[in-house]
């Protein structure tokens, strides 16, 4: 019982996560390009990976908070500009092989020892060298405060104030995106995504929205990876594929096209892959199950489970919780 | 057509005068074309030397299947880039221009298979069409205040032209829940939310009912007696008949004959290039289906 309620309570903790502000963030941005404009990005981590970098080598270097989150955003912009510039006039496929493989270069990139001086390699930038400023920032007193089973620090890595800070940024995103897309833009979008032949007839500049599209939601990305690399440290590898292949079931999971499907499918994918994985160690370790199934052997079988659950989405409820069926049930494509 | 009821300088019975030759001059000719060809590969699918179409008609494009008029349909309107050539829309060139800044200049198009946005209310449809609204500047789309008052006009304007195509119950339903031909009338009015000055169609009459082809034709003529000129590929020899204004026939990427549609269908090339000998035969009548029947037309077509 005692273990149970630990695991619960572990799972409840992922619901006001920084992680799961951040892929909140990351599949908010995904949701411009994917479920308004139908764009195919499937290298979303590497948005998030440039993000990171650029904020945390900025505070690094000594440079101001701002002025880190500024490079961040300017990081995401100008991946989408050199991605979504040569292909964003081809079919909508190009675009997807071209963000999975520029992703993975930038990866590669991170983890040379090209850069190694500024991006740390391939062990990657820690978290002490860029973590003092954005705590000096914190208004909130020394020690630690509890709401119910959960208890944190005020500030620092795993705190409150990271915390506060990771939701507040995706209520303001949020928010603007809402803003943006219920408006005639978001309606050209949504057109874009059905037919873009069929709004270049009608004399709007398709191509121009879509760069628009990817860059806001490449920006929007790379906040995302701010968001991750506050409390953790800048790892390349750990924001590869797999962290792409998340944000999209974050996504699909809440709902494509809709303003609060992203964070509410953020929140229910930590707390059930949570209990999942936290559940299955318990269940392995305690009883016999564990011949069969070794506790080490529960984080593959974990990500074995969000792949499937990611194809069953797509085939049996593609709207996801917060989607409009009649809204997909018309897609032709 | 008589000439007292349209208020537009020049009028069907403009054409009286025009010879019936391919690539003749109009007295009044809005959109001219010269020397346009796109070649796939080795095959030349369009090689339009001239041609000139009337403003404030309605001017048939027809030919046999792959005689290239979609293709000249498609570069005409910028979806599709030609080997050579130039043409102008009111004396300004569209020579390579993209099919956004085709639309712009007031030349508007619709689709052979039909691109209603199925996950788009009918009503949105409609209002993604309208020109300038300054919603539509990512700077301004997060203020509602500047761009309500456009969008306020816009649904007024669309919910008259909806009514008009008796699409008005349906403003709120999803595009892709109409049925085909429903989704014409829609692209019908969508691109009339635009304001254009020249309406291209795309086989407008392509799997729509016979009833409510004639109430599409009535709108078509409507758009002539607005003063729009229309350009539309069409199939259909009734409609082409009953509506058009002039014809032109292509065949082989050729312009091989124009005229008025009374006089263009006697036309040898045009008889056998694209009607064959038995235009007169209704494909409808039931003795087609006798095999005797069939044979002895067949025959009759070999020995022509």
């Amino acid at each position: 019982m005692e273990e149970f309620l630990r695991i619960l309570t572990l799972s409840v903790g992922e619901i006001l996560a920084p992680t799961t502000a951040a892929y909140a963030m990351a599949a908010i941005g995904l949701n411009l390009h994917f479920g308004y404009t139908g764009l195919l990005n499937m290298g979303q981590a590497g948005f998030m990976l440039l993000g990171a970098y650029g904020f945390g080598i900025t505070l690094t270097l000594g440079g101001p908070i701002w002025l880190a989150l500024l490079i961040a955003i300017a990081a995401g912009v100008v991946f989408a500009l050199i991605l979504g510039m040569p292909t964003l006039q081809l079919r909508g496929d190009y675009l997807a092989i071209v963000t999975i493989s520029a992703a993975e270069i930038v990866r590669w990139f991170g983890r040379s020892t090209l850069w190694q001086e500024w991006t740390g390699g391939a062990s990657g930038l820690q978290g002490r060298y860029y973590k003092d400023p954005f705590h000096a920032l914190s208004p909130l007193p020394e020690g630690r405060w509890a709401l119910g089973p959960l208890e944190y620090i005020n500030t620092g890595s795993d705190s409150w104030f990271t915390r506060i800070f990771a939701w507040g940024l995706v209520a303001l995103v949020l928010l603007f995106v809402w803003l943006i897309t219920r408006s005639p833009w978001g309606r050209v979008l949504k057109g874009i995504r059905e037919d873009e032949d069929a709004v270049r007839a009608l004399g709007k500049n398709v191509y121009s929205y879509k760069l628009q599209a990817l860059v806001i939601g490449g920006a929007i990305g790379a906040l995302g990876g701010v968001i991750y690399a506050i409390p953790l440290a800048i790892s390349p590898d750990a924001m590869g594929r797999t962290m792409t292949f998340f944000v999209w079931t974050v996504l699909l999971l809440g709902g494509a096209a809709t303003v609060f499907g992203p964070v509410l499918g953020a929140v229910v994918f930590f707390t059930a892959y949570m209990f999942m994985r936290t559940g299955m160690r318990a269940v392995s370790e305690n009883t016999g199950v564990g011949e069969f199934i070794s506790s080490t052997n529960v984080e593959q079988i974990g990500g074995m489970l969000v792949g499937i659950t990611l194809m069953c989405l797509v085939i049996f409820r593609p709207q996801g919780i917060l989607g409009n069926k009649k809204e997909l049930a018309f897609n032709v494509r | 057509m008589s000439a007292e009821h349209t208020a537009t300088v020049s009028t069907p019975s403009d054409l009286e005068t025009v010879a019936a030759t391919p690539g003749a001059a109009k007295p009044n000719p809005i959109l001219v074309a010269d020397h346009v060809v796109r070649r796939f590969g080795g095959m030349t699918a369009v090689d339009v030397d001239h041609l000139e179409v009337q403003e404030g008609v309605i001017t048939a494009l027809i030919g046999p299947n792959g005689a290239g008029k979609t293709t000249f349909f498609n570069l005409l309107t910028g979806f599709d880039t030609p080997n050579t050539g130039q043409w102008s829309f009111q004396g300004r060139s569209l020579t390579g221009k993209g099919g956004a800044a085709v639309a712009k200049a007031g030349v508007v198009r619709t689709f052979q298979l039909t691109k209603a946005l199925g996950r788009l209310t009918v009503l949105q449809n409609m209002l993604l069409a309208s020109p300038t609204n300054p919603g539509e500047k990512l700077g301004l789309s997060w203020l509602p205040f500047v761009w309500k008052k456009h969008e306020a006009e816009a649904t007024e304007k669309a919910m008259e032209i909806l009514s008009r195509f008796k699409l008005d119950a349906k403003a709120s339903d999803y595009a892709g829940s109409l049925s085909g031909g429903q989704r014409k009338l829609l692209e019908m009015a969508r691109a009339l939310m635009t304001d254009p000055t020249m309406i291209m169609l795309d086989e407008p009459m392509a799997g729509v009912n016979p009833a409510l082809v004639q109430s599409l034709l009535g709108h078509v003529q409507a758009l002539r007696d607005e003063g729009m000129t229309v350009l539309f590929v069409e199939h259909d020899m009734h409609a082409v008949r009953h509506i058009s204004d002039w014809v032109v026939v292509m065949a082989e990427g050729h312009i091989v004959a124009e005229g008025p549609p009374s006089t263009v269908m006697k036309d040898q090339a045009v008889v056998d290039a694209y009607l064959g000998a038995h235009h007169d035969t209704d494909l409808g009548d039931d003795s087609l289906l006798d095999p005797e029947v069939l044979a002895r037309l067949e025959a009759e077509e070999e020995n022509r």
